[in-house]
């Protein structure tokens, strides 16, 4: 599907399988567009995107800024609705079923997003109380899980009192508190150092496996793409698929290399956005 | 604030209020009772006020009717100010109401009271709600609207109840602006409630002022001014201690 799409836009680049097993997510025909505010006609964020997500793979979105890639985050969040096309999430609609996917749905945004007057411990509660966990055990939940990501000892200590990558290890943490079947994650290290951003990707990853959860990362960088996924979609502006491939849990460095040409060359490719500064600027 | 700067700040208030009485002392010595009595004088009546039950009634019964116009127009304000944060078209009406009935002056409030109703604590608490009202709503307005769009979509991701929503995001968002809101509008009902006591009621500590103005009492001015003063400054002291704790979260520079 995806590689037949790739295959129709004249890519050249088809080294991708279609998902095995069950599936998680499904965009089928998926169009958004938006009406701008100025009365200069609408703008079309997705174009007719059709992928699947099989249950426990992980797939990697990658895109230039403004390709759309925050619009399918949205979409599967259940935060936007599609102006055609059909979404589902572990086979609901996630807008029009929104509530029906209570705690099926783990996000990390792209910075922290944490609540600044509530704890550590009490931003890892907030998705179980809106769960309504028993208070004891969304306790010991909370804490396990803070645990897990190192900050056993932090339980009690705001936001302003921790460090950028604390921060994100307690966004980590309130997703995966939910025990959600999808985890949605959008550049959710990007605003941390290169160091930090390895060292919780690398945690992020093993979490992920271990829990055999299924795994959406919206992502700009070549490189997390490649370390972070089992598919890579490569978006195109109005967001459709430029190119697709699996790259494996463990892939080679030929293979890696291999990829990382074929991706750069596909996003090369791609026209620049209106009014975007030229390229030999 | 760290204890030294609190400290502090204790301090530059004990001067500064010493400091006037010192001057207001000073005159007192060259200028009869009736322009400046002394401070043992005004301290004196103000302690009799305090310790005699029947003119205590007087200072509790202005206090509640500032507190329940505040509820009031809290209780409206908050209602108002969800209405207008759902609805553009309904802003449009309400706003310039609540903005012309922002630029009535107090007084002419008390006039209209006094022609339209009958009982006198109506008349007060309808006086307290009008001119405290728009700013609960807009205050209350602007907190709702100061919710971060981030931290909305995050917890709407956990696809909350509206209860649920309005309990963990909404509440904790308001509050820095709700209690803002009512120490300010404490101020301000504090000096309405004195001016629709002095001109239609029998009791209270406008009504107390307006005696000893007709008996020339500066002591007695000064000293049921003096009453009013400190329960606004207890009032504003308990909000601050509430305003301390609810925001304990908020980090503080070592500058600050």
């Amino acid at each position: 599907m995806g590689v037949a799409l790739a295959a129709a836009l004249g890519t050249g680049v088809m080294v991708a399988t279609s998902p095995q097993g069950p599936i998680a997510v499904t965009f089928d025909e998926v169009t958004k567009t938006f009406e701008r505010s100025d009365s200069a006609g609408s703008l079309k964020a997705v174009d007719r995107l059709s992928f699947k997500v099989a249950r426990g793979e992980i797939v990697a979105v990658l895109g230039k800024t403004g390709c759309g890639k925050s619009t399918v985050f949205n979409l599967i969040a259940g935060l936007a609705e599609p102006t055609a096309g059909r979404i589902t999430v572990e086979g609901l609609d996630p807008f029009r079923q929104f509530a029906e996917l209570r705690g099926k749905i783990g996000i990390v945004f792209q910075g922290d997003r944490l609540m600044p007057w509530r704890t550590a411990v009490a931003n890892v509660l907030l998705g179980l109380e809106i769960l309504g966990v028993d208070d004891r055990k969304a306790q010991e939940v909370a804490r396990g899980w803070l645990a897990q990501l190192g900050l056993s000892g932090h339980e009690n200590d705001y936001p302003h009192a921790l460090s950028g990558g604390m921060r994100q290890r307690v966004a980590i943490a309130r997703a995966f508190a939910v025990d959600p079947a999808l985890m949605l994650c959008d550049e959710p290290f990007s605003a941390l150092d290169e160091m930090t951003a390895q060292r919780l990707r690398a945690e992020f990853l093993r979490l992920v496996r271990e829990t055999g959860r299924t795994a959406l990362f919206i992502t700009h960088s070549i490189d997390e793409a490649l370390e972070v996924g089992d598919r890579i979609m490569v978006l195109h502006r109005p967001a459709r698929i430029a190119f697709e491939a699996d790259v494996g849990t463990k892939p080679t460095p030929e293979r890696r290399a291999e990829l990382r040409t074929r991706i750069l060359d596909v996003m090369a490719s791609e026209p620049p956005a209106p009014g975007a500064p030229s390229a030999d600027l | 604030m760290t204890g030294a700067a609190s400290r502090k700040r204790a301090l530059q208030f004990a001067i500064g209020t010493g400091g006037l009485a010192i001057i207001w002392q000073i005159a007192s010595l060259f200028f009869p009772d009736f322009l400046f009595p002394s401070i043992p004088q005004i301290a004196r009546r103000f302690l009799d006020i305090a310790t005699t039950w029947s003119t205590q009634v007087d200072v509790l019964t202005t206090a509640a009717r500032i507190l329940a116009g505040l509820a009031g127009a809290f209780v409206l304000g908050v209602l108002l100010a969800l209405v207008l944060n759902k609805s553009a078209s309904l802003e449009a009406y309400l706003t310039p109401i609540l903005i012309l009935l922002q630029g009535i002056p107090a007084l002419s409030w008390v006039v209209i009271a006094i022609i339209w109703f009958h009982g006198t604590e109506f008349r007060i608490f309808f006086i307290m709600l009008v001119t405290t009202l728009p700013a609960f709503t807009f205050q209350i307005l602007d907190a709702v609207r100061s919710m971060s769009k981030d931290l909305f979509e995050m917890t709407v991701a956990f696809r909350p109840s509206r209860w649920t929503m309005f309990r963990v995001l909404v509440i904790p968002t308001v509050v820095p602006g709700i209690l803002t809101a009512w120490k300010v509008n404490l101020g301000n009902a504090s000096r309405v409630v004195v001016v629709a006591e002095l001109v239609g009621a029998t009791g209270g500590v406008g009504y107390e002022l307006l005696r000893q103005q007709q008996l020339f009492d500066m002591t007695g001015a000064l000293a049921w001014t003096l009453q009013l003063v400190v329960f606004v400054l207890v009032f504003q002291g308990i909000i601050t201690a509430v305003e301390q704790w609810a925001l304990r979260w908020r980090p503080r520079s070592e500058r600050a």
